[in-house]
């Protein structure tokens, strides 16, 4: 698919909330590796928020404000840092872009990079620092690259980016976080926050195979 | 995991909170419909103390609400920060016009959002200062102390905070006396057991039948070291040496001595670990002035105990001796 409207990105919203919930034992497995476990539990608990307001509040004017105000529904319930900085994210890119009434590869690309920067500027994280920045940063350069192709084709690249990250993430020492107290024995195991970073990219992903 | 919960563990801490304040409802009462108290009789005219952080802890943090202590509490999901706007709001139920002292541990997930929550106070003209409690000696070595958790030492913080915001202080002040308390106070820890957090289906970490984990974090954090179980004595004096270093403790210092229980290790071997530690005390000349044997800095069900020294002058002492209360903490009521 080129583009979506409104109420078609508010569905593919909609299925990225449903995977945050049905991963929340692998996400909260995941964490417990090398973090404290509550990940999982946490993500789950914003995405069911944010899914209610979804459902709630739908129609919505804008794309924008799909995106704000699953962010602000995280970052007023979530707590933790996965609250504010998942919550930065979708806030960022719909509070710095213009109002946008389709979303295509153009779009998305933008609003990304304003999560991206609005991520940095609260975490202060940059890449190989072992968090969701390491998924996200190389999705959001996927989808720059992919800016002038269709919503379809820039999403599987922005997926596979966000993968790719993920791995990456075994390779690098926690600097941020809980786990950054265990300093080298992070190595070899994935960052949750990244893995997050990763389903939500794939399920976006997703739906715009099936449509 | 068998945790005596109900169905929807998204609840829990609601619940938790509802039963407690239901308990206690002669001091406490609940800021909206938040997951926030105050203590009813909060301080007027002063600088309030606004203290808060993950649940699963308890009593901390929650706890030190009360007389001489914290005036309220933002309490956030198990082993997660609060929301800023739930600190937000808490914040606001007690503001006096006079400045408000964020105090609370030292985490990622804490810092941004009570920082959040900063921000937004400062939107509405209420001031904010903040200290970081970060105790925990095993988690960082001493070049990257602000790397370092807060643990069991909050206590001893926010008592000695708590009191110098009876003083009448400005907050400026308040800072600087609660600042120089998280400076003298050092804390290490180790598990004998994991803990679990309700919903979830495995505990935190595995722990071998017959080993521990040094320096393990209050979250299940993995520690420093694991090494095969010893006796009392042997853990209770690699703790101290280590507490001593930092501290620089002498003949003749005077300490405030917190042996804590992490939840499931009963107050029997907790006074076993005082036993020791006095000895050890003892023969370095240190004086206590005050020592404490409780569980008041929990995570959840784990097992082991940390031990937090409070490094005392004579000014922390005065802070220190102050009269406290609250249903889980009191100082200086009865001498």
């Amino acid at each position: 698919m080129r583009e979506m409207t409104v109420e078609q990105a508010t569905d593919m919203m909609l299925h990225v909330c449903d995977a945050i919930i049905g991963q929340k034992q692998y996400l909260a497995e995941v964490d417990s590796r090398i973090g404290d476990g509550d990940h999982g539990a946490g993500m789950a608990g914003g995405m069911e928020k944010a899914k209610a307001a979804l459902e709630a509040k739908r129609p919505f004017p804008d794309i924008n404000t799909i995106f704000r105000t699953m962010g602000m529904e995280m970052i007023g319930s979530m707590g933790g840092a996965s609250g504010v900085i998942f919550g930065s994210m979708f806030m960022g890119g719909a509070c710095d872009v213009p109002s946008a009434q389709i979303l295509d590869s153009d779009i998305l690309a933008k609003m990304m990079r304003a999560s991206l920067d609005a991520v940095k500027h609260r975490g202060k994280a940059q890449l190989g620092d072992k968090t969701m920045v390491d998924a996200l940063e190389p999705a959001v350069l996927a989808l720059e690259r992919q800016a002038c192709a269709e919503l379809e084709e820039s999403l599987k690249a922005a997926a596979l980016a966000a993968e790719e990250g993920v791995e990456k993430t075994k390779d690098y020492v926690a600097k941020f976080g809980r786990a950054k107290f265990l300093g080298e024995r992070t190595l070899g195991y994935e960052d949750a926050g990244a893995v997050s970073v990763r389903v939500i990219f794939q399920t976006m992903k997703e739906y715009a195979e099936v449509q | 995991m068998k945790k005596i919960i109900n169905e929807d563990t998204s609840k829990a801490v609601d619940e938790m909170l509802s039963g407690m304040l239901a308990a206690y409802g002669r001091y406490y009462e609940r800021i909206g419909n938040c997951n926030a108290y105050r203590y009813k009789n909060f301080r007027r005219e002063k600088v309030t103390l606004v203290i808060g952080g993950g649940s699963g802890h308890e009593p901390l943090f929650g706890g030190f609400v009360g007389k001489g202590l914290a005036d309220a509490v933002a309490c956030g999901n198990v082993f997660a920060s609060p929301n800023p706007n739930l600190i937000f709001e808490t914040a606001k139920s007690v503001n006096q016009g006079k400045g408000i002292l964020f105090l609370y541990g030292n985490y990622e997930g804490d810092n941004l959002n009570f920082d959040m929550a900063g921000e937004l106070c400062e939107f509405e003209n209420i001031q904010t200062a903040t200290v970081r409690v970060w105790d925990d000696c095993t988690s960082a070595p001493k070049e990257r102390e602000t790397d370092r958790r807060g643990i069991a030492g909050n206590v001893f913080i926010i008592k000695t905070a708590g009191a110098a915001c009876d003083e009448g202080l400005p907050l400026k002040e308040v800072v600087r006396i609660a600042e120089k308390a998280r400076d003298n106070v050092r804390s290490a820890g180790l598990a004998v057991s994991s803990g679990s957090l309700p919903g979830n289906e495995k505990p935190t970490f595995e722990l071998g039948e017959d080993e521990i984990e040094f320096g393990v974090g209050i979250h299940g954090e993995p520690g420093v070291e694991r090494s095969k179980m010893q006796p009392a004595h042997a853990l209770v004096e690699k703790m101290y040496e280590q507490l001593k270093k930092e501290l620089q403790l002498t003949k003749k210092d005077e300490v405030a001595v917190l042996v804590n229980g992490l939840g499931a290790t009963p107050l029997f071997e907790l006074n076993i670990v005082y036993h020791e530690l006095n000895k050890l005390l003892k023969e370095d000349g240190v004086a206590v002035y005050d020592a404490e044997v409780k569980t008041y800095c929990t995570s959840m069900e784990m097992g082991g105990f940390s031990i937090s020294i409070y490094k005392l002058d004579e000014e922390l002492k005065k802070y220190y001796s102050a009269e406290c209360f609250s249903p889980f903490y009191a100082r200086g009521v009865i001498d």
